[in-house]
C-alpha cells in the first residue's frame, strides 16, 4: 500500500509544484493521475521513491515512511518500488538482457554484477518476463537496436523483475504511436494484474486513461482537485481538473463558454484514432 | 523453451570468451614486459616522485633577475614573431599544395604526389625538422620559421583539401556550363566557398604555431625554448618556472585570441 | 519604412567592412613588426630550397647497415607511447569525473579538476621530458612519465567533454531500481562513456608515438636518442635511415589507430 500524506514540493527555482498532495493507492487497483501539463504529475511520482527530494509531507510504503530512510534503507525502500519512465530510460548501449537485469542490482553484489553473473533465478525470471512482454530472443540486442515500443517493453520487464511492491508510471506512452501505445499499456495493465501490483500511472490523454483505470485522481496546479471512478469523470470533472473550474462557476460569459468548448476539443484530439 | 534457461552471458566483442580473457592476459603480461624491459622498478620510480617532489619545492616561488626577465621577455617576442611569420609564408606555400591535393580537382598521380608530402609533414615532430634545418641554415630564427611553416603544410593542406573535396558541385557546373575554363571554375565557383574556413584554418594554425614556437629553441630554432633549455641546465629552477608560466600565459592567450576570431569568422 | 530599414543594413554592412579592413591592416602590421624584428634576410630565405637539396644529396643513399640497431630504440618508443597512454588514462579517468559539471561532487573539485586539465595540457611534453628527465634521470622511464603527464590534460578532457553529454535518464533509471552508487555508475555511467575512452585512448596514444620520436632529444629515451646523436655526428645516411623508421612508425600507428576508433562503436 502507498500512502502520500500533504506531499509538498517546492523547486530551488521558487516553482511549488507540490502543493500537499495526499493520495493513497492499495490493492492492486490501477490509479491514473491525470492533469494538464506542468500540474506537477511527473514530480509527484518523482518525489515517491525520492529521485526528487520532497520538502514536506510524508510518503508511506506500507508502513515505513520513506522521507525518514537514510542512503542505504532508501536504496532497499526503491527496490519495491518499479518505476517506467516516459522516455524508457534504458541504458542504450546495453543489451536487453543487462537492461532488465539491472532490475536487481539492488539484490546482488557488486562484483557479480560487475561480472554480469546474475542468481540463476534472477535470469530464468529475466526469461520468463521477456517471453511475457513479447521479447522471446531479443536478450542478447542492445537496446539501441529496439523500436520504440519494445523499449519500453524492456522498461517494463526492468520494473517487474524488481518484484515490487508499487509501479510507478510516468507517462508511458508519450513517446510512442497511437497504436504502439495501446499495445504497450494493454501489456502493462495486464502484467500488473497478474502479479497482483498496484500501479499509478500518469497520463495527460484523459481517454486513454479512462481506457485502462480502475480509478482516477486529477491533478491541477500542485492540487488533488478530483478523485473518483471512471464513470464518473463528467464534463464536469474535466472542467475543474483541466480549468480550474471556471465554468463551474457557471457565470462565464459566451466566449470564455467558447473558449471552454476549444480547449475541450484540444483535449479530446489528443485521443488517438477517435479512442 | 527459453523460459527455462538459468544462465546468460553477454555476447563478446571478442570471436569468444577464450579470446577474450587470452587477449586482456596478454596484454597485461605485455605491458609488464615492457616495464621490465625498460629498467622500471617501482623503487626507481619512487625515488623520482620523491625528487620531483623537491624540484617543485626548488621551482617555487618563480623568480627571475631583471637581466633574465629581459631576456625573457626578448626571447618570447621572438616565438610570437616568429609564429606570425611562420604563418603567413606557411599558408602561402600551402595554398597550392591544398589545391593539389584536392581529390576532385586534379589528375591522380598529382593528387598522390601531394598528399606524399603533406604525409611527411604531418608525421615528423616538429623538434625533428627543427633540428635538421637548424643544421641546414644555422642556429635562430630562420631554421624555426622555416620549421613552423613546413609543419603548416601538413596542417593546413590536408583540412583545406578535405574541404575543397567537399565542396558544393553545383556552384562549380554553374560556372563550367557559362563555357569557363578549369582555372575559371576554381576561382569562381571554387575559392568563394572556401575562403571563410580558410581563414578559420589559418587562425588556428597560428594558434598551433605559437605553441611550437615556444619549444623548437630547445634544438636551437630560435624562441624562448632556447632560455629555458639554459635555465634548467645551469640549475635555475626558479627561472625556469617563471618562463613556464610565462610560456603558459602566452599560449593562453594565443589560444583565446584564435577562438575568438574563429568564432566571429564562422 | 522600408528605405530606413535598407540604409539600417548598409551601415551595418559597411561597419563590419571598415573591421574587417582594420583587422587586415592590424595584421600586416604586426607582420611587418615580426619581419623586422626578427632580422630576417630575405636571401637566406631564397637560398633555402638549394641549402635543402645539398642536405639531401649527402642523406642518400640510407644506411641501410644501421637497420639492426636501430629496431629495439624504435620499440622502446613505442612502448613509451603505450606506457605513457596507460598511466594518463588512468589518472585522468577520475579527473575527468571532476572536471564534468553533472558528476563532479561540489565547486571546489570542479575547479580543481579543470585546473589539473589546463595544467597539463598547457606545458608541452617536450618540456615535461626536460623536467622528467630531472626526476628520473635519462631513459625511458622519464619518457613515459612526460608523455604520460601532458596527455592526461588530453584524456580528462575530452572524456569529461563525454561525460557531460551522458543521457541522465538511463542513469535514473538504474538509480530507480535500488542500486547503490557504484552499481549506479557501472550501469548506468560506464557503458555511456567505454567506446568514447576507448576511442579517446587510443587517439592519444598515436600521438604518443609522435612525441616519443623526440623526447630522447632531451635524453627521455627512445629513438630520439640515436637521432639526435646521428645528426650531431653529421651521420647524414644514418639520420635518413632514422627518418625513414619514424616514417613508418608514425604512419603505421596513425592508420592503425583510425582503423581501431572506427571499430569501436
Ligand atoms: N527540475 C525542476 N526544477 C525546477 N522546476 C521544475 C523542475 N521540474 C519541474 N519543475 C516545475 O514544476 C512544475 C510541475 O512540473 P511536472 O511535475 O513536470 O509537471 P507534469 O509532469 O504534470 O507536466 C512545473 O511548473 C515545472 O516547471
Ligand atoms: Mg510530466
Amino acid at each position: 500500500m502507498l500512502r502520500t500524506d500533504n506531499l509538498q514540493k517546492t523547486y530551488e527555482s521558487g516553482d511549488e509544484a507540490l502543493k500537499g498532495v495526499s493520495l493513497s493507492i492499495e490493492g492492486s487497483e490501477i490509479v491514473s493521475m491525470i492533469g494538464p501539463s506542468g500540474a506537477g504529475k511527473s514530480t509527484f511520482i518523482r518525489c515517491i521513491n525520492r529521485l526528487v527530494e520532497p520538502t514536506g509531507g510524508e510518503v508511506y510504503l506500507d508502513e515505513t515512511e520513506l522521507r525518514a530512510l537514510g542512503k542505504r534503507d532508501l536504496r532497499k525502500a526503491r527496490r519495491d518500488i518499479g518505476m517506467i519512465f516516459q522516455e524508457f530510460n534504458l541504458v542504450e548501449r546495453l543489451t536487453v538482457m543487462e537492461n532488465v537485469l539491472s532490475g536487481r542490482l539492488g539484490y546482488v553484489s557488486t562484483w557479480r554484477a560487475f561480472r554480469r553473473n546474475f542468481p540463476s533465478e534472477d535470469i530464468q525470471r529475466a526469461y520468463e518476463i521477456l517471453e511475457r512482454v513479447g521479447l522471446e530472443d531479443m536478450e542478447n540486442k542492445r537496446a539501441d537496436e529496439l523500436s520504440g515500443g519494445q523499449r519500453q517493453r524492456v522498461g517494463i520487464a526492468r520494473a517487474v523483475i524488481q518484484q515490487p511492491k508499487i509501479l510507478l508510471v510516468d507517462e508511458p506512452t508519450s513517446s510512442l504511436d497511437p497504436e504502439t501505445s495501446h499495445k504497450v499499456l494493454d501489456l502493462l495493465t495486464t502484467v500488473a494484474k497478474e502479479d497482483d501490483i498496484p500501479v499509478l500511472i500518469n497520463i495527460h490523454e484523459v481517454e486513454l486513461a479512462l481506457d485502462y483505470a480502475d480509478r482516477i485522481v486529477g491533478l491541477s496546479d500542485g492540487e488533488l482537485v478530483w478523485e473518483g471512478g471512471t464513470d464518473e469523470l463528467d464534463e464536469h470533472a474535466r472542467d475543474i481538473i483541466y480549468r480550474g473550474g471556471e465554468s463551474r462557476e457557471g457565470t462565464g460569459s459566451a466566449i470564455e463558454e467558447e473558449e471552454a468548448a476549444e480547449d475541450r476539443q484540444e483535449i479530446d484530439r489528443q485521443v488517438p484514432g477517435g479512442g | 523453451m527459453a523460459a527455462d534457461q538459468q544462465t546468460w552471458r553477454r555476447p563478446t566483442a571478442f570471436y569468444n570468451r577464450t579470446v577474450k580473457w587470452l587477449f586482456y592476459i596478454g596484454s597485461v603480461l605485455f605491458v609488464g614486459l615492457l616495464l621490465s624491459r625498460t629498467g622500471v622498478s617501482p623503487g626507481r620510480f619512487w625515488q623520482g616522485i620523491l625528487f620531483g617532489i623537491d624540484l617543485v619545492g626548488q621551482m617555487v616561488p618563480p623568480t627571475a633577475t631583471e637581466t633574465q626577465f629581459n631576456r625573457m621577455m626578448e626571447m618570447l617576442g621572438e616565438s610570437v614573431a616568429m609564429s606570425m611569420l611562420a604563418t603567413v609564408l606557411g599558408v602561402l606555400i600551402s595554398i597550392p599544395f591544398g589545391f593539389l591535393a584536392a581529390e576532385n580537382l586534379v589528375p591522380k598521380p598529382v593528387y598522390y604526389l601531394n598528399r606524399s608530402i603533406i604525409m611527411v609533414s604531418r608525421s615528423l615532430h616538429s623538434l625533428i625538422v627543427a633540428i635538421i634545418f637548424v643544421k641546414a641554415f644555422g642556429l635562430g630564427v630562420v631554421a624555426g620559421v622555416l620549421t613552423l611553416s613546413f609543419k603548416t603544410i601538413g596542417y593546413w593542406s590536408k583540412l583545406f583539401a578535405e574541404d575543397l573535396e567537399d565542396i558544393d558541385r553545383g556552384q562549380m557546373e554553374a560556372i563550367e556550363a557559362t563555357g569557363g575554363s578549369r582555372l575559371h571554375t576554381i576561382v569562381y565557383g571554387v575559392v568563394p566557398q572556401v575562403i571563410p574556413r580558410a581563414i578559420g584554418l589559418t587562425v588556428y594554425r597560428w594558434d598551433i604555431n605559437i605553441r611550437q614556437s615556444t619549444i623548437i629553441g630547445i634544438v636551437g630554432a630560435g624562441g624562448i625554448g632556447t632560455v629555458i633549455l639554459a635555465a634548467f641546465d645551469k640549475y635555475q629552477y626558479q627561472y625556469a618556472s617563471t618562463i613556464l608560466l610565462a610560456i603558459v600565459a602566452v599560449v593562453m592567450v594565443g589560444e583565446a585570441i584564435s577562438a575568438i576570431t574563429r568564432r566571429r569568422v564562422e | 519604412m522600408a528605405t530606413g530599414s535598407l540604409q539600417e543594413w548598409q551601415r551595418y554592412d559597411r561597419r563590419t567592412r571598415i573591421g574587417r579592413y582594420l583587422m587586415i591592416l592590424a595584421s600586416l602590421i604586426i607582420l611587418a613588426i615580426s619581419w623586422v624584428s626578427l632580422e630576417l634576410d630575405f636571401g637566406y630565405l631564397l637560398s633555402a630550397p638549394a641549402n635543402l637539396a645539398d642536405l639531401f644529396v649527402r642523406m642518400y643513399p640510407p644506411d641501410w647497415g644501421y637497420t639492426t640497431t636501430i629496431v629495439d630504440p624504435m620499440i622502446q618508443t613505442i612502448n613509451i607511447a603505450i606506457v605513457g597512454t596507460i598511466v594518463a588514462v588512468i589518472i585522468a579517468f577520475p579527473v575527468a569525473f571532476l572536471s564534468a559539471k553533472n558528476t563532479t561532487p561540489n565547486k571546489a573539485t570542479y575547479v580543481l579538476g579543470k585546473f589539473i586539465i589546463s595544467f597539463s595540457r598547457s606545458v608541452n611534453g617536450i618540456i615535461w621530458g626536460l623536467i622528467t628527465v630531472i626526476m628520473f634521470g635519462p631513459g625511458a622511464l622519464a619518457g613515459m612519465v612526460a608523455v604520460g603527464l601532458r596527455a592526461i590534460g588530453f584524456v580528462a578532457k575530452l572524456l569529461g567533454e563525454e561525460i557531460e553529454e551522458i543521457a541522465t535518464g538511463s542513469v535514473e533509471g538504474v538509480r530507480a531500481t535500488g542500486a547503490g552508487t557504484f552499481l549506479v555508475f557501472l550501469y548506468g555511467i560506464f557503458p555511456q562513456i567505454k567506446p568514447a575512452l576507448v576511442g579517446i585512448s587510443i587517439y592519444r596514444w598515436d600521438i604518443n608515438v609522435r612525441i616519443s620520436t623526440v623526447i630522447g632529444f632531451v635524453g627521455a629515451g627512445g629513438i630520439g636518442v640515436h637521432l639526435f646523436e646521428a645528426i650531431e655526428t653529421f651521420a647524414w645516411r644514418t639520420v635518413l635511415l632514422i627518418l625513414i623508421a619514424i616514417l613508418g612508425v608514425v604512419i603505421v600507428s596513425e592508420a592503425l589507430s583510425a582503423y581501431l576508433r572506427a571499430k569501436v562503436r
